[in-house]
């Protein structure tokens, strides 16, 4: 067991599948010997050299085109998009070529790569670098997307991500970079497409991703306090997605609420409310409430920002007043 | 013509007349292919490389089997070059369960991983840094395999292409960008909305490299540079960018006519097709008309065989529809 950041995760999850195959190379921009502008990196290039870990131009197709010709051709090549915002600038490598190449050569290739990203806001950013994507990546048939929540789920999440043979948008929340937790020792790897439910309840299911999950089980403390008790489920991995997990808890229940950071529109809960009103439909006892950003671009004042992103208080009163009326 | 000597042709008569067989297979698979799509038989739309045949049959020739191709939608040419046979082509031209990708990618996205043609691709400027992740693997796995991606003269204005080239630039790639300069993009000249005279040639020295423009009507001024160029990124001394000047005969794709080109411009161009210019080369190089002829009916018979096969393969199910989407094969996004 050792304490370790989210951060420091990244890269110990990112080593350990290095060290046991060659195979695997990382690329992007800052990655070397700088450890990354989010120190996601750090340690990496020390130990596996220039060769394996390779700094790039500010050129994002660029970088996401060697993944993918890389990947084509026998290697699993990690890539870094520093932030998820600029995933706009090569989102034809991705959504176009990416995604769909496997599919239009009927399996004649496969991808197996992973690109790593900064998402999300609470850094205070202003709305070009705060931005949480994974719905944009959600939508799109070909990719997996993954949001760990956690140091721990970070190292196995990665290393699940490398060993898939199928491309894995891997987003990092940048609000959970500091935060820390015992971690296990030795070999860590989980699976994709498996959701965790991390506290039981009788009354609601709060289903929430990324840094939405230490939130959903702040407030679900506070709302144990006032007499209602929830089950937290944390998605990890959009696609594939654990609807057996997540229906068998929202029925369990009879209520759902979906905490998301992305906005509004076309949220994943959007997709869940969709599942669980065509599948568990006679098990709800109330609504399917989403708490989510706001369709707004974010506003870089801390004051704006922390309205705008779901807060533990929100969660509460949502829930409160949601299984009060 | 400007930037390297080009050195007298390196190839022999036997490879010349491969040069010429190839050339013309490419030709005749192409008229047959605009047939089909008259009678109906190929539906969507297509982009025709009558007339850039040499460009495919030069470059083709001077790649080893275990080199890769990156090609554009119009890549009917670049694939079959490899060696890919004419009925699956044809077949997927058609949505046939024969047809090389079964029918789901169709004429934009000739694929064959067995010959090296790693995709065609069809959004403008995209494949050019996938090439540079292909000639990376090569690099890094010291597997001595060279990447060759060619692309239009309009694809130059795209930013991809400029990423690409300074990254394989700066990574030193084994790759060879092949700028098949047309004049036209669809229905724009290239000229017209780009701001030097030489779209590809012009722009080689921002990223330290040679200019290079070639003749891309004559098959053995476009094996020559290839040979060269791909024998250099083999040596690990870099990337290269060809400009080969061509002219594509009919317009863009199947709905147009290309009435927007000047008579005179494809009077021009017609007198300097790549195939009867080569055909008659072979003649003056002591080549027979029989011989030629006799190649003329193989390759006629060989289209003619290859239509009615791919015209009988099946209309792909339901089977075909969920399936690789992923690496395991399935459709499924979820549990
Ligand atoms: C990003 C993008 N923009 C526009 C198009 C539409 N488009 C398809 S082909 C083409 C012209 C390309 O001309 P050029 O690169 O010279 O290639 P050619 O067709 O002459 O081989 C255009 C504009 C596209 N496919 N992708």
């Amino acid at each position: 067991m050792a304490q370790l950041t989210f951060r420091e995760a990244i890269a110990r999850g990112v080593a350990q599948e290095m060290r046991r195959d060659e195979s695997v190379v990382f690329l992007g921009e800052d990655v070397g010997a700088a450890g990354g502008v989010f120190k996601g990196t750090v340690g990496l290039f020390e130990e596996f050299g220039p060769v394996r870990v390779r700094d790039t131009p500010i050129s994002e197709q660029a970088i996401l085109g060697a993944a993918m010709g890389a990947a084509m051709t026998g290697l699993r090549p990690i890539a870094e998009i520093m932030f998820a915002d600029f995933f706009a600038v090569c989102w034809d490598i991705v959504a176009n070529e990416i995604a769909k190449s496997r599919y239009m050569t009927n399996g004649q290739v496969t991808f197996p790569l992973v690109i790593r990203s900064g998402n999300g806001g609470g850094l205070r950013f202003g709305a070009q670098h705060s931005q949480s994507v994974e719905n944009w990546a959600m939508m799109i048939p070909g990719l997996k997307v993954v949001v760990p929540s956690n140091a721990t789920d970070v190292i196995g999440l990665m290393a699940a991500s490398i060993r898939d043979d199928d491309p894995v948008i891997f987003l990092e929340a940048k609000a959970l970079y500091a935060s820390k937790m015992d971690v296990p020792d030795g070999e860590i790897v989980d699976t994709l497409g498996s959701a965790k439910v991390l506290r039981n309840g009788t009354d609601a299911t709060v289903v929430a991703l990324g840094a939405m999950v230490p939130k959903a089980l702040a407030a679900a403390e506070e709302l144990a306090n006032a007499g209602i008790e929830c089950t937290v489920v944390d998605v990890r991995s959009l696609v594939p997605l654990d609807t057996t997990t997540i229906l068998r808890e929202v029925s369990a229940t009879g209520r759902l609420f979906t905490v998301e950071e992305n906005p509004r529109l076309c949220g994943w809960g959007g997709e869940l409310a969709s599942i669980v009103s065509e599948e568990a439909f006679y098990d709800l006892d109330g609504p399917i409430v989403r708490i989510t950003t706001p369709h707004i671009p974010l506003p870089a004042a801390d004051a704006l920002e922390d309205m705008a992103i779901p807060s533990v208080e929100r969660i509460v009163s949502t829930v409160t007043k949601s299984m009060n009326s | 013509m400007s930037g390297t000597k080009v050195a007298s042709p390196v190839v022999d008569l036997t490879d010349q007349i491969s040069l010429y067989r190839c050339q013309l297979e490419l030709r005749k698979f192409e008229e047959r292919a605009y047939d089909l799509f008259l009678e109906n038989f190929v539906k969507g739309t297509s982009h025709l490389s009558i007339g850039q045949e040499a460009i495919a049959a030069g470059f083709a020739a001077a790649m080893r089997p275990t080199d890769w191709t990156f090609a554009t939608y119009r890549g009917h040419a670049h694939t079959l070059a490899r060696g890919v046979p004419m009925t699956p082509v044809f077949a997927e031209l058609m949505g046939r369960t024969n047809g090389l990708m079964a029918g789901k990618g169709g004429s934009m996205h000739l694929t064959s991983v067995d010959h090296g043609v790693m995709g065609s691709y069809a959004i403008i400027g995209a494949h050019l840094p996938i090439a540079c992740g292909a000639a990376w693997s090569a690099q890094y796995r010291k597997t001595d395999q060279v990447a060759v991606c060619f692309f239009g003269d309009g694809s130059v204005n795209i930013g991809a292409f400029h990423e690409a080239l300074n990254f394989a630039a700066v990574w030193k790639l084994p790759v060879v960008f092949v700028c098949e300069n047309n004049l036209w993009m669809e229905y724009t000249r290239t000229s017209e909305v780009t701001a030097v005279a030489h779209p590809a040639a012009d722009r080689a020295s921002a990223y330290g490299l040679e200019s290079i423009l070639i003749d891309g009507n004559d098959a053995d001024a476009v094996f020559d540079v290839a040979t060269s160029a791909i024998a250099r990124a083999r040596a690990g001394d870099g990337p290269s960018l060809i400009e080969a000047l061509t002219y594509r005969h009919g317009g863009h794709s199947r709905a147009d006519p290309g009435k927007y080109r000047p008579d005179a411009e494809v009077a021009e161009w017609m007198a300097k097709d790549p195939v009867p210019r080569y055909r008659l080369r072979l003649l003056e190089l002591g080549v027979s008309e029989d011989e030629l002829i006799a190649i003329e009916n193989d390759v006629i018979a060989e289209v003619d065989r290859a239509t009615e096969e791919a015209k009988a393969g099946g209309i792909p199910g339901e089977d075909l529809l969920m399936k690789d989407v992923w690496a395991d094969g399935s459709g499924s996004w979820r549990n």
